[in-house]
């Protein structure tokens, strides 16, 4: 119920935008997002933009990996 | 094992291998089985699908909470969407997850097969639309789930004003996550260690509306996105909070998930529904934790323009939602499960909803 799917903003008219959903057009309401733009991703749930997110899923993934082993070492944990 | 899709097989081997061993100081920790909670119906879902469960060894108890918003919806609630949909004239706009939901007398796909008008969305708005198709008609949208789903319904009845339609009105069921966690925690029938935050609620409401759950119960709160290795990532978290004695909110979905939230959909949601009490099917009534229509939008409220009562309604004797819906079951733990209760003939809505704990369960166990 909570599902939300990310798409990429193909183009805004007034408050809707038209987004690429895994190559499925949809038109989706920008009121609770107003500031997306073209181009950006947003996460998509029951016909509204829920929010802006990071284009980069892979990316940020890799990034809270390495971030989790800076914080391992910081905190100096036995390694297995 | 389901193959664990998404991040590299190297890492989520990691990633598992760190939450059983990080699991293992935990359980020490605190002197027994480190029970994590999930307050999601994906996450559910996801946690069936990828094996999670028996990745994290015998130290974890991993339990589902009242995550899935139908599920939560209690059976009275149910009544009143049957009532409606079998008055004539009367379109009921649903979400499709709640048509097959058991109330007292039947759910509404068996209203439907008796010729009840019973309108399946996808968005809210296609209600408003319904509405302008059929003015000789009242159509009536059925308002269930959490913060990530209320706001899109606040748009609608905004949208219905702007429009002046006066044949919509809204049935709230909403609920709002925080004030579930704090009474099960205050209600201790279960100890929890952790929570794995639900991550598209708190698109909505932010990492920080879990702080004072946290500070004020000594629990952390880590919120979660919905790959297997986010799912990893954040229990790890969880556990390695806990191996630490630690209790904070920390964010394992950043990508989407601020700390403040979206704002904008908070100031929608605020503006047309006000905080009130909410009924829990599983739970009971839970102050502070529902969304009823503000007194300003009171003339879309389908309670007041029907005269409606919920009626107080007993679940089936044989389910144990409740408990499964408290985190005191796992769906496996339930006499009915798979046996007297299955998804083609359900005896409660963990059952019925796919983002039920017990639908989840079913279609992945024997995978």
């Amino acid at each position: 119920m909570c599902l939300a799917v990310p798409g990429r903003v193909e183009s805004i008219e007034e408050s809707t935008a038209v987004v690429d959903v895994g190559g499925a057009t949809v038109r989706v309401r920008l009121d609770l997002c107003p500031d997306a733009t073209t181009g950006e991703w947003v996460l998509v749930h029951a016909g509204f933009a829920l929010e802006r997110v990071d284009e980069e899923y892979a990316r940020e993934t890799l990034a809270l990996f390495a971030e989790m082993d800076a914080l391992k070492a910081g905190l100096g944990e036995e390694t297995p | 094992m389901t193959p664990l899709p998404g991040a590299s097989p190297e890492m989520l081997e990691q990633l598992v291998a760190d939450c059983r061993r990080l699991a293992d100081r935990a359980a020490e920790r605190v002197g027994g089985r480190v029970h994590l909670m999930e307050v999601c119906g994906t996450h559910s879902h996801a946690i069936a699908r990828a094996g999670i469960r028996d990745l994290l060894g015998d130290a974890v108890r991993l339990v589902s909470g009242p995550g899935c918003p139908v599920c939560v919806t209690d059976a009275g609630q149910i009544d009143l969407c049957l009532d409606l949909a079998e008055r004539p004239h009367t379109i009921l706009a649903t979400f499709g997850d709640m048509v097959r939901v058991p109330g007292s007398r039947g759910s509404l796909a068996e209203v439907r097969a008796r010729g009840g008008r019973v309108k399946v969305v996808y968005s809210p708005l296609e209600a408003l639309a319904a509405a302008q198709q059929a003015p000789d008609s009242e159509v009536v949208m059925v308002g269930v789930g959490f913060e990530t789903t209320a706001p899109t319904i606040a748009c609608l009845v905004r949208e219905a004003d702007r429009l002046g339609l006066r044949n919509l009105s809204l049935l709230s069921a909403h609920k709002t996550v925080p004030p579930a966690l704090r009474a099960l925690l205050a209600a201790e029938e279960v100890s929890l260690h952790g929570f794995l935050c639900p991550g598209h609620v708190s698109v909505v409401i932010g990492s920080n509306a879990y702080r004072s759950i946290a500070n004020d119960y000594r629990t952390p709160c880590v919120v979660a996105g919905f790959e297997p290795a986010d799912i990893l990532l954040a229990i790890r978290m969880l556990l390695q909070q806990v191996a630490e004695g630690e209790a904070k909110v920390e964010n394992a979905y950043r990508r989407a998930v601020a700390p403040e939230g979206n704002r904008h959909a908070v100031e929608a949601m605020y503006s047309v529904f006000a905080v009130g009490e909410a009924s829990w099917r599983g739970i009971g009534v839970i102050p502070k934790s529902g969304l009823r229509l503000r007194d300003e939008w009171s003339a879309f409220d389908a309670m007041a323009r029907f005269a409606l009562t919920a009626p107080e309604v007993q679940d089936h004797p044989a389910c144990h939602c409740g408990e499964v819906l408290r985190g005191a079951r796992l769906p496996a733990e339930c006499p009915a499960f798979g046996r007297a209760c299955t998804p083609a003939r359900p005896l409660g809505p963990c059952m019925v909803s796919s983002e039920g704990a017990c639908a989840a369960e079913h279609r992945y166990r024997a995978a």
